[in-house]
């Protein structure tokens, strides 16, 4: 197959085509490289050092594969392999096994992997802690009662290490203190750069004079602490967005392109209406189209939830996104790209995000009281002081650094960050991946739950239901049938027959229909019901046909997700409410709601009555999370409070849920609401912690009491008590 | 006290070399996964020193 290398990246792709673009292009680079290419492979399920070992060894053992590595953190394994191993080999190596693996798209991830953001943020936390220690060190003996000189002396040394410390060191609090002031707002970090750059200096000016009181300790302790939170705070956003970006690079969107009998691989930005795309049996539709050769049958439950594939002929329209099952399909392209259903639905979720951004975390509503506060507060002891002590601005100055150190905001710098960090770590480890910052503390209202059927509660795959009502003559016949296929129900059937297969000849898969073969002279036929020659049940089936006799219906249910039971009884057990709607029909979603345990259901909902549905409870002060994978869920997804999609959703149903459920079990649902909940009373309780030191620690700074000891101690405890409380989290 | 003009130097290039330590083991990107290495040393297989 020709490849013929893309002109121009920079549009369509993705909604922002800048970034794409770069990573777009090494990753074409990457395809034409022919020696030793590094292969990354996500594993949702790999947890401890066995885990590592079995990992390693399997893909080490494998022809062609030089060394792999696995990263438990990022629960990543990167291969060095010869150009001819592929992924899918490896990630079949993997699941003999017993692991989850999925490929990812190594020119995307290369860009979180050098963390500089966060490197640089570690550096700085590094440096502060160096010098805290020391300047501690020296700020010991000063409390323990250093006179005179050596007083000076230890100040002196303090100055010299502190002063080129807060100066690097708190650069990024000064930045950002700057752009707020600059738009004229006043965020956390204006006060926070306000006490850095006025504790040091005001210790200078003493030290210069023999002063007895210096906070080098206190300013560097504060720019430590805060780091801290803001280190802890980037870790867990960057370890979301690089597994964001994961899943992201799961599919590399190409279309394979007819012209003039020549088959092209081109990346869909390329392709334009018009042209004539060419859909191989397992594929997805790249594009809207219609279909002007082949028959096959499509699998349309991402796009409308239906378990039934439908029938594809020519002058069907198909929509991207929709799976072509049985027969190789040539689609006229209606729309691509841009225009495409997938991206105007995707589009639609972009619209509905912005409202959801709106939503106010208690850490900013904390913000918003407290940055006012210590102004005030640091400014009135300024100005009391200097009209008591009837003009002396060095005192007055002290007091009013003392305030605004003790105010400092180190517990609640920490207090959001290291609940999160908590949180979030213990969900990942359990398979959840919490993709929007403010996600836990809405996952935490939640008091009614949407699901979604079909790739949701269900795995999309269909397991026949009625073997033995059927005789065993016919299961031979229809196992012969079905291994000639790769149909999913056919795939399904030849798995659970067990026993010889019978005698049948002549086999031919007849795209769109099933397949035909001959017994005895006679002609088979298992497939649809029409072709069959009988009446279609309401359920999913396929019917089997030998002249002369009666035909027989092999029906299937859809397995149920593992843990979709536990995760059901669990969120039941948490007093929400529980919702099933689905876009399949009402005889299935009847069947499936009494299998799974849920009473209150709707069938045959369109993806904009399902979004009405959760607006409708949100418009009753419901709040909902939403749970659904597929195109017809998007809209719901977009418009419920929170939501999460199982890793296998489409895209952009992850792209529209703020939790992405790495693995295949549901029941972690129930334990991400119960964590959230936790997680949320633990920020609460934060607050009160760090409040409750200010309103000891403010008065006496206020009436000039505090000393750096004192300064020093409530910073540490405070942080200290946040940090221990945080980890309280089970 | 003419002992601390030789003692402060002292755990100041003490503290200096923790803080160079750190550095290189941040460049030499040590810290990137650290819950695989801290699974790792529980393994038996030791990558420095293959098994002949």
């Amino acid at each position: 197959m020709a490849y013929d290398a893309p002109a121009d990246l920079s549009s369509g792709i993705s909604a922002c085509p800048a970034c794409v673009a770069a990573p777009s292009a090494q990753r074409l680079a990457a395809l034409q490289r022919p020696e030793t290419a590094r292969l990354i492979l996500s594993l949702p399920t790999a947890h401890c050092a066995a885990c590592m070992a079995t990992v390693e060894g399997a893909l080490k053992a494998h022809p062609g594969v030089h060394s792999a590595r696995v990263n438990l953190t990022l629960k990543r394994v990167s291969v060095e392999a010869e150009a001819e191993v592929t992924a899918a080999q490896l990630a079949d190596v993997l699941e003999r096994v017993g692991y989850e693996a999925h490929e990812l798209d190594a020119g995307l991830l290369s860009m979180t992997e050098t963390d500089r953001q966060g490197r640089e943020i570690l550096m700085r936390l590094g440096v502060a802690f160096f010098s805290m220690m020391n300047i501690m060190l020296l700020s010991v003996a000063v409390w323990s009662g250093a006179e005179a000189a050596t007083r000076d002396m230890f100040h002196w040394i303090s100055a010299l290490i502190a002063i080129p410390t807060v100066a690097f060191v708190g650069q990024p609090f000064f930045k950002s203190a700057w752009r707020a002031l600059r738009v004229g707002r006043l965020g956390m970090d204006v006060p926070i750069s306000l006490a850095l750059i006025l504790a040091s200096s005001i210790s200078l000016y003493e030290t210069m004079h023999s002063g007895e009181k210096a906070y080098f300790d206190a300013a560097v302790m504060l720019a430590f602490f805060l780091l801290l939170g803001r280190y802890l705070d980037h870790r867990s956003r960057a370890l979301a967005r690089s597994a964001a970006e994961e899943l992201a690079a799961l599919e590399v969107p190409r279309a394979i392109v007819l012209q003039d009998g020549q088959e092209f691989l081109r990346p869909i930005a390329q392709v334009a209406k018009g042209d004539l795309v060419l859909v191989r049996p397992g594929g997805r539709m790249p594009v809207d189209g219609v279909v002007v050769q082949g028959t096959s049958e499509v699998d349309r439950g991402l796009l409308t939830g239906e378990s039934l594939p439908a029938f594809a002929g020519p002058g069907l329209a198909v929509s991207a996104g929709e799976v072509n099952l049985t027969g190789p399909l040539t689609l006229r392209v209606t729309a691509a790209g841009r225009d495409s259903s997938l991206h105007r639905m995707a589009d639609l979720v972009a619209v509905a995000e912005s409202a959801r951004n709106r939503y106010t975390t208690l850490a900013e509503r904390a913000a918003r009281i407290y940055s006012p506060l210590v102004h005030i507060l640091s400014f009135s002891a300024f100005a009391f002081w200097l009209w008591k002590t009837g003009g002396d601005v060095r005192f007055a100055v002290n007091i009013s650094a003392a305030v605004l150190i003790i105010t400092c905001p180190c517990a609640l710098g920490l207090a959001v960050p290291a609940v999160v960090t908590a949180a979030s770590g213990k969900l990942f480890r359990k398979g959840v991946l919490i993709k929007n910052g403010t996600a836990l503390e809405r996952l935490a209202e939640v008091d009614v739950v949407v699901f979604d059927k079909t790739g949701t509660l269900t795995l999309g795959t269909p397991t026949p239901c009625n073997l033995e009502s059927v005789s065993a003559q016919d299961q031979s016949v229809a196992l012969a049938l079905a291994k000639a296929s790769s149909h999913p129900l056919a795939m399904a059937l030849a798995g659970q027959i067990s026993g010889a297969p019978a005698a049948v000849t002549d086999l031919r898969e007849v795209p769109g229909y099933g397949i035909e073969g001959q017994l005895h002279g006679q002609t088979v036929r298992l497939g649809r019901a029409g072709w069959a020659g009988v009446e279609g049940l309401a359920q999913t089936a396929t019917y089997l046909a030998i002249t002369g006799q009666a035909p027989v219906a092999f029906t299937f249910t859809d397995q149920i997700r593992p843990g979709a039971e536990a995760a059901i009884a669990g969120l039941t057990l948490q007093g929400k409410r529980i919702k099933l709607v689905s876009g399949d029909t009402e005889a299935a979603v009847r069947a499936f709601a009494a299998r799974v345990g849920i009473a209150d259901w709707v069938a045959g909902a369109l993806p904009a009555e399902k979004a009405a549905i959760v607006r409708g409870l949100a418009d009753q002060g419901h709040k909902v999370l939403m749970v659904g994978d597929g195109l017809n869920d998007t809209a719901a997804l977009a418009a419920a409070h929170v939501s999460i999609s199982p890793a296998q959703a489409l895209d952009a149903a992850r792209v529209a849920s703020d939790i992405v459920l790495l693995g295949r079990d549901l029941a972690a649902i129930a334990d991400a609401t119960r964590i959230a909940r936790q997680a949320t009373k633990r920020m609460v309780e934060n607050f009160q912690i760090s409040a409750a030191y200010n309103v000891i620690a403010v008065p006496l700074a206020l009436m000039g009491a505090a000393t750096p000891l004192a300064a020093a101690l409530a910073m540490s405890l405070s942080s200290i008590t946040v940090s221990l409380n945080a980890l309280r989290l089970r | 006290m003419q002992i601390l003009t030789v003692l402060i130097p002292v755990s100041l290039f003490l503290g200096f070399i923790g803080l160079v330590a750190f550095i290189w083991a941040m460049r030499t990107r040590q810290f990137d996964d650290p819950q695989g290495d801290a699974s790792r040393i529980l393994t038996k297989e030791y990558d420095d020193k293959p098994a002949p």
